[in-house]
Formats: structure tokens, sequence, C-alpha cells
């Protein structure tokens, strides 16, 4: 099991570290970054002068061991845009996109779990179609899209909830309800085919010949063991979220890493842009590893080898 | 003296598609084991779930009698079966690798039915788990209780199962091909195994099976079943001394008997298959396959008696040769 | 199987799943069509402005028959831009699903079929781009790049084969071990027919099924990527972009916003409903 564990942990660091060096890459390759600092209107001395103060004039390799090296103590260098230490920007902000990704998730799974079920024990029924052509329409809306026809629906015709910004906690609901849109489709299939399969299987018709309730064999045998697949997908999908969020948060303005991202993107602001692809880039990972180790808890047949 | 279960014209069709049990009808005396043998795809397992309740959905079940001590098992919804099973029926089935969750302990599942019949506590349950854990021969039962399914072997895992079986002290004890899937040398010790716990505790055991060395082994009471019905039903003794039923007579032609069988003698078998039945289907299913059909074979059949106690379905005499 | 317990489709089930894929055939196919004949079926420009008749409504809601559908906030006739839009969104679905699927199909196979090193360098790959969150390499790449529809493609190619490459893996694995596979190395065949003439025919209907998914993803992508402003340039009438030129009239004009929204909607839809409707065939078959 710690084998396991280890082997895991250390693909993951051999997995962040390439896309460390990929990204690092792609922001340098694209170009004369100090030309793009300096504006159209610079000229050729000025150009000059911002690639000897951003130190864009030293080799790749070692830019790139400068930034790592003051990464790994904390320092992620300074926002080109903000002029404000990446690392205080990135504080501000990462608890609005984990309390969007959280939210988002519970919603989720608290729709999505409980129609997969039901799905699975009514297979083939009415209300077994129905939540499959749920999952199939929920699969085919582009969030944004959703997004914005709410912020039409809710904000001209029933004023309850506000359309941005997170003044209260309420800013947060239609935001949650829209990642959680994307995230529901696969996971409600996934709980059905599990509970499919598990309620088909030979112990459940022991359970049944050993005379248990409904409510017991559905809940304690069958989820069980149609939980393992859909705990790991779940976190996987967390790490979609956080991915998700920058469309989400830019369609409803709220100050999270996403909408951080995009803004440093768009405005070429690299030293933001390398963190925060470090930042997602290793909740992703983080949360991969998670998932696997979820599992390896869940099925003791795992444990074992 | 009330049958332990009783059993009339049990018929079972799915959707409409397969009558898979067309006419059953058995009575199971209590501290008796009947057998009810058959091949494959006969409809035997299917008698079993049907009088346990444990079909799927889609499946039609319906009977003259269907009794279970006094109760009309018939008259009695989900519910009710819950209450009766793993009670006063209990059953275990063939394939004991997949029969038990993966996911939780014996002593955990084991618990659970006495937990839920009796309305125990879980440590009441699980030293109730360990007295019978100790009683199917499993040495260190406290250890066992906390191992997971698939840390034991397919003999002890069957063991665990009739176990488990055991928890509420069953009058009934159901067993379809419960040692079908294992070695033979384990064979032979769950049906000891069965047998002694019979005795102990005075169970009614309705053993469905396909091997007639089983049988032999264990019946007090036979039903031969073919394409979904019971063509024969006698006491072992009778039913190896006098088979009458034709299929009945070319089952134990098939067995080479030591001693008996000279070379270059053919062994004996049965040409054919077995039949898939379709609803409204009439008369006798061995027919295609009979060296002795004739016309009358087509209309439904009733049973007949041979001798006191050994009734068979055919058209032929009794001392047909 | 165990007797009684076997699950009995209803035949009227059975039915409603064709009906929704051949639905779902239809729509792709009339989009494509559309696509394909767009300047025929346009009745104007869609670069065309028209500064004197910015933000029309739609005929039905007070506009003029002009403009079926009323125009965008430079007079552009929204129709016609719908209609190229079209042809915008097949191109991307396409020309990346072709992009990505030979990435993928190429790597799963081959670390599918020769195991070993091979495999753990394709595992490492595939890890490492299912590491990355899509959304944000798509923008960093246009972003650094310029936004163009050829660099759109490209990106998008470049970074949606993990699917057909995990597919393609599992089922050339499950595809090795089966007899013809060793009859043919026996008869003396070399590798490059082994691969692609016994081992892709067998494992290319589970890969069209991908196809179909990861097209329908493709499409929403650089939708997402052309609201965020770093996809399709403007003035190309990607419906992505549409919504995004439009979200400052949605409250005035919703159907700035719905008209280019509904026809994703009903785009991706489309495809997913195929797709669904092929892998049931696909089961169908195997059973």
């Amino acid at each position: 099991m710690l084998i396991f564990v280890f082997r895991r942990a250390v693909l993951a660091l051999l997995v962040c570290v390439t896309v460390l060096v990929v990204s690092f890459a792609l922001t340098r390759l694209s170009g004369d970054l100090a030309a793009s600092i300096a504006g159209p209107n610079a000229t050729a001395e000025d150009v000059a002068i911002i690639r000897k103060n951003y130190g864009l004039d030293r080799p790749l390799t070692r830019q790139f061991a400068d930034w790592a090296e003051a990464a790994a103590s904390g320092d992620l260098g300074r926002s080109y845009l903000y002029h404000a230490p990446v690392a205080g920007l990135i504080r501000v902000r990462l608890p609005v996109t984990l309390t969007l990704g959280v939210s988002g998730l519970a919603i989720a799974l608290a729709a999505a779990i409980p129609l997969g079920i039901l799905a699975a024990m009514r297979e083939g029924s009415a209300i077994d179609r129905g939540i499959m052509l749920v999952a199939l329409l929920g699969q085919a809306m582009p969030s944004f899209w959703l997004g914005l026809t709410l912020i039409i629906w809710f904000g001209l015709n029933l004023q309850w909830l506000p359309i941005s910004g997170i003044e209260s906690w309420r800013g947060y609901i239609l935001p949650a309800i829209v990642l959680a849109f994307s995230a529901i489709p696969a996971l409600m299939r996934l709980t059905r085919a599990g509970m499919v399969d598990a309620l088909s299987a030979d112990y459940i018709r022991t359970a049944r010949a050993k005379g248990l309730s409904r409510s017991k064999i559905v809940l304690k045998h069958a989820l069980r063991n149609a939980a393992m697949p859909v705990v790991s997908i779940a976190a996987v999908q967390l790490g979609f979220m956080l991915g998700g969020s920058i469309v989400i948060e830019t369609v409803f303005a709220l100050p999270g890493i996403g909408y951080l991202a995009w803004e440093s993107i768009s405005k070429n602001d690299f030293p933001v842009v390398q963190a925060v692809v470090m930042i997602l880039a290793l909740f992703y990972i983080g949360l991969t590893l998670l998932a696997d180790l979820m599992n390896a808890v869940l099925d003791p047949r795992l444990r074992a080898s | 003296m009330t049958p332990v279960l009783e059993v009339e014209n049990l018929r079972v069709d799915f959707s409409g598609r397969t009558a898979a049990v067309r006419g059953v009808s058995l009575q199971v005396q209590r501290g008796e084991t009947h057998c009810l043998v058959g091949e494959s795809g006969c409809g035997k397992s299917v008698s079993a779930l049907a009088v346990m309740g444990l079909l799927a959905r889609g499946a039609v079940r319906e009977a003259d009698v269907l009794r279970f001590q006094d109760t009309d098992l018939t008259r009695l919804n989900e519910r009710g079966m819950a209450r009766l099973r793993g009670d006063k029926m209990a059953m275990i089935f063939q394939e004991p690798m997949t029969s038990l969750n993966p996911a939780y302990t014996i002593g955990s599942q084991m618990a659970e039915v006495f937990e839920r019949h009796r309305g125990a506590g879980r440590r009441a349950a699980l030293d109730r788990a360990a007295e019978l854990l100790g009683r199917v021969g499993i040495t260190a039962p406290g250890l066992r209780l906390g191992q997971f399914p698939h840390q034991l072997s397919g003999g002890l895992r069957q063991r665990v199962m009739i176990a488990m079986a055991l928890m509420c002290d069953p009058e009934l004890l159901i067993a379809d091909e419960p040692t079908t899937a294992l070695d033979v040398t384990v064979q032979a010790q769950i049906l000891r195994l069965l047998q002694a716990l019979q005795r102990e505790l005075g169970l009614s055991l309705l053993l469905i099976t396909h091997d007639l060395g089983i049988v032999a082994r264990m019946a007090d009471r036979v039903s031969v079943m073919y394409a979904g019905e019971v063509v024969e039903s006698a006491t072992a003794e009778a039913l190896f001394a006098a088979p009458t039923h034709p299929y009945t007579r070319g089952l134990l032609a098939c067995i080479p008997v030591p001693g008996t069988v000279r070379r270059d003698q053919p062994l004996g078998s049965i040409p054919g298959t077995v039949p898939r039945i379709a609803p409204g289907f009439s008369g006798c299913g061995f027919r295609d396959r009979c060296t002795h059909a004739r016309p009358a074979c087509a209309e439904t059949i009733a049973l007949r008696g041979a001798a006191p106690g050994h009734l068979y379905r055919c058209v032929l005499p009794a001392d047909w040769t | 199987m165990i007797p009684g317990f076997e699950r009995h489709e209803v035949a009227g089930v059975l039915k409603l799943r064709h009906l929704a894929t051949a639905f779902g055939g239809l729509i792709v196919g009339v989009v494509l069509l559309v696509g394909i004949f767009a300047p025929l079926l346009a009745p104007h420009d869609p670069f065309a402005q028209d500064l004197m008749h910015r933000v029309v409504p739609p005929a039905w809601m007070g506009g003029s028959p002009a403009n079926w559908l009323g125009t965008d906030q430079l007079g552009r006739d929204y129709l016609s831009r719908l209609i190229y839009g079209a042809r915008i969104s097949m191109l991307i679905g396409i020309l990346t699903v072709v992009t990505s699927g030979t990435i993928g199909i190429t790597l799963g196979v081959l670390g599918g079929f020769f195991g070993g090193r091979m495999d753990d360098v394709v595992m490492f790959v595939i890890t490492c781009r299912l590491s990355i969150p899509l959304i944000l390499v798509a923008l960093t790449v246009v972003a650094l790049l310029g936004s163009s529809l050829t660099l759109v493609i490209l990106t998008l190619g470049l970074l949606l084969w993990d699917r057909f490459a995990v597919v393609a893996r599992t089922t050339t694995m499950q595809v090795r071990n089966l007899d013809y596979i060793a009859a043919a190395r026996a008869s003396g065949a070399s590798l490059a027919h082994i691969l692609l003439r016994e081992v892709l025919p067998n494992i290319l209907s589970h890969l069209l099924v991908v196809a179909t998914l990861e097209m329908a993803l493709a499409i929403l992508l650089e939708a997402t990527l052309s609201f965020l402003g770093l996809g399709v340039p403007s003035p190309l009438p990607s419906w992505g972009l549409m919504i995004a030129e439009g979200k400052d009239y949605m409250f005035f004009s919703p159907w700035v916003i719905m008209v280019p929204g509904a026809a994703l909607f009903v785009l991706v839809l489309g495809i997913n409903l195929l797709g669904d409707g092929l892998r049931d065939l696909l089961q169908a078959e195997r059973v």
C-alpha cells in the first residue's frame, strides 16, 4: 500500500515538473516578451531596458531555475499589470474559486447521486429515460450560455439572487449551479451505471435472500460497490471545475483565480500566468492522486495488492 | 403432519417469453432432505427462487398452493416475504465466490441478518456468528469475522454462506447447487456438514442439484424435473430401485457403474438437448427425445402413481420396458 | 446469467433510442449542409455592416422581414451570421477531430500493441495531458500566438486527443491477444499491415463513438474560447463570439445571445445523440 502511494506521488511530481517546464517554455517562446511589455509605442532602447530589468536577457534555463527557486520559497514574482506580488493576488482570490468549486461539486453530487440511484433502480422505465434525458441536455449546454441565460432571467425577471459579485454568500448560488450543471451528467451516468452493475450482482441476491430491507440493500450493499468510481470521478470533476471557473467567474464577475487567469492571459501578464498554471496544475494533479488513493481505501481488494 | 413446505402446480414465466416452470409440485416434510434434480435449464433454480420470492421484475409466479408451514406465500407482499427470508426460510447459492459482498467483512454480513430479524445488537450478533462459524467447522472464527470474502477459499466461503443462512435458526434451508462450483474433495465435506447440521438442528433441506450421486447420498425424497415440470417424484430408494419415467431411466443409465459397465459397450446417453419451452406448450417436454413417444404425449399429462408415494408423469404404464 | 434475473428490455425502449439517434443524425446532417451551402443560403453578407440598422429585433418581435433574425450591434444580419457560424462550428468540429484522432489513435495503438516501455511512455504522456486544465492551456496558447481559426483548430487538435488515446489503447490491448492477430503474425505479415489492416478496423467502431463526443467537445470549447475573446477572431461569425459581442445588449435584446446559444445547444445535443446511439448499437452487437 505504501509502495503504491509512493509510486503515484513520484509520478505526480514528474508530471508536475513537466507541466511547469512546458508552460514556462510556452510563455517565453511567444516572441519578444520585453517588446510586448513595453507596448507598441516603445523605442528599441525602452525595450532593451525592460529586457534587462526583467531579466529576460538571460538564458532560458537560468530564468526557469530562478523562477523555480523563488517559487519554492513563496515568491511568485510580481504582476506586470497590478505591480503587486503575484502570491498576494493568488492568496486573495484562491478562497473564492475554492468556495465556488466545492459548492458546485456539492450541488452536483447532491443532484446526481440520488438521481443516478433512482434511474438504476427503475432501470428501463420512463423515469430512467427522463433522468438520462436531463443528463443529455446538461451535457450539450454551453456553460457560459447557461450562465448568461440565468443572469437575464434572475436579473431581469426574478430579482432574487445577485447576478454578479460576492457581497453576500448569495452571490455564489447561481455560479455554483452553473458549474454543477457541467458535472452532473457525467456523475449521474456513472452512478447509474455503477448501481445497475451492483444491483445485478450475486451478493445482492444474497442480501435479498437474507430478508434485508430495500433501503439497506440499495444503500448499504449496492451503493458501496457502485461508489468507488464515482468518488474518483468526483475528485476529477472538481479539477474540471477549477478549469471551468475561468469561464464562470468571467461571466459572473467573481474575483477568483479563474478570472485572474483570464485577465492575465489576455493581457500577457506572464508572471501571473505562470503562477496560475502552476496552482491549477498542482490542484489537478493533487486531485487525481487523491482520487486514486480513495479508490484504494474503498476497495479492500486493491489494498491487498 | 403439516409439511414444512408445500408446493402445488407452481408456474413461472418471464415476460410472456419463456415458460420456465410449468407445473412443479412437491412437499418437504420436517427434518427431511428433499432433492430437486434435473439438468441445467430445467427450471429447478427458478422454482427455488420462486418459492423464496426472489424472482426478478418481469417474472410472473402462480401456484395452486404455495405454503410454508401455515403461511400462504402467495398472499404475502414483498415486506412479508422479507420478514420470512433469512429468518425462517434461508437459501444458499451456487457461487460462493460472488455471493458475498466484497466490500464488507464476513462478520458484518453475518451479523446484519441477526440484527435485522432479532433486533439484536452488534455484539450479540457477532457472538452468534462466531458460534455458527465454529458449528460449520471453521477454525479461529474470531479471526474470520474480521476478514473479507476475497481472503477466503471457495470451500470456506460456502461454509460461511451456510453459517450465515443458519444465523436465525431457519426451519427450511434451500440449497441451490451448493457444491457445484467447488472441488470434489470440498464437495464431500460440505455435504457431510449439511447432513450433520440437519441431524443436530432438525433442519428441513430442499437440495437442488444435477448430480445423481449427491441425490443418492443425501436425499430422503427426490423430485426429478425436466423442461419446467416434475416428471417423477419418489423416495430415494424407490427412485433408484424402480425408475419409471423414461427420462429418469435414461439419466440413471448414463451413470457408469464400475463393475457393471463392459468395454466396447457404449455409455448410456439421451440423444438431443433440453428444449426451451414457449408459453402455450402443452404435453410432455421430453417427447422429442423419447424413444416411446406417441401422439397422446402432446396432451397435458397428469401425475400418476407407480406405487404408494411414487408419482410419475407419463402416458406409459409403470412397468413399461 | 442467473435464471430469473435477466434484464428484460421492453420493445418500446429500443425504438425510442433509434428515434433519438436518427434525430441526432438529422440535426448534424442539417447543420453540415447549412455550413456547406452557406453562401447559397445566407440572405446577406455576414460581414456587411449597416450602422443605420443596429440591434434590430427579429421579424416576429417587431423587426423587419429584411432581417429575419434581426441584426447585431454593427447592423450585420443575424441569420446570415448564424448560417456562416454553422460553417465555422462544423469546420472546427471535423478538423479538430481529424487532428486529435490521428494523434490519439497513433499513440494509443502503439502503446496498446507493444506494451512495455512504449506503453509506459504513452501512459506518461496521457497522464501529463490529463493533468493540465484544458481551457487554461488553450487560452494561453491563443493569447501568445494570436487568435485565428487555424490556430484554434490546431490548438484544440493538439489537446483533445486523450480520450482517443485511452480508448485506442484499451481496445488494442483487447484485440492484440486474439487469434487472428497471431495468425497474421504467423503468416509473416508486416507490422504496418497488422496494425492497419487487422487491428484498426476492429477498434474503429469504438473510436467512432469517441470521435462524436470529441467533436461536440471541440465545438463547445471553441465557443467558450471565442466567448472569452481568445478563440476565433472578430469579425468571423463564430457562435461563441456572437454571444460575447451580444453580452452588452443582452438585457434589452436577449435574442442576441439566445439565438446563437440555442444553435450551439442544438448542434451539440445532436452530436451527442448520434454518439450515444452509435455506442448503444455497438453494445447491442457485442451481446
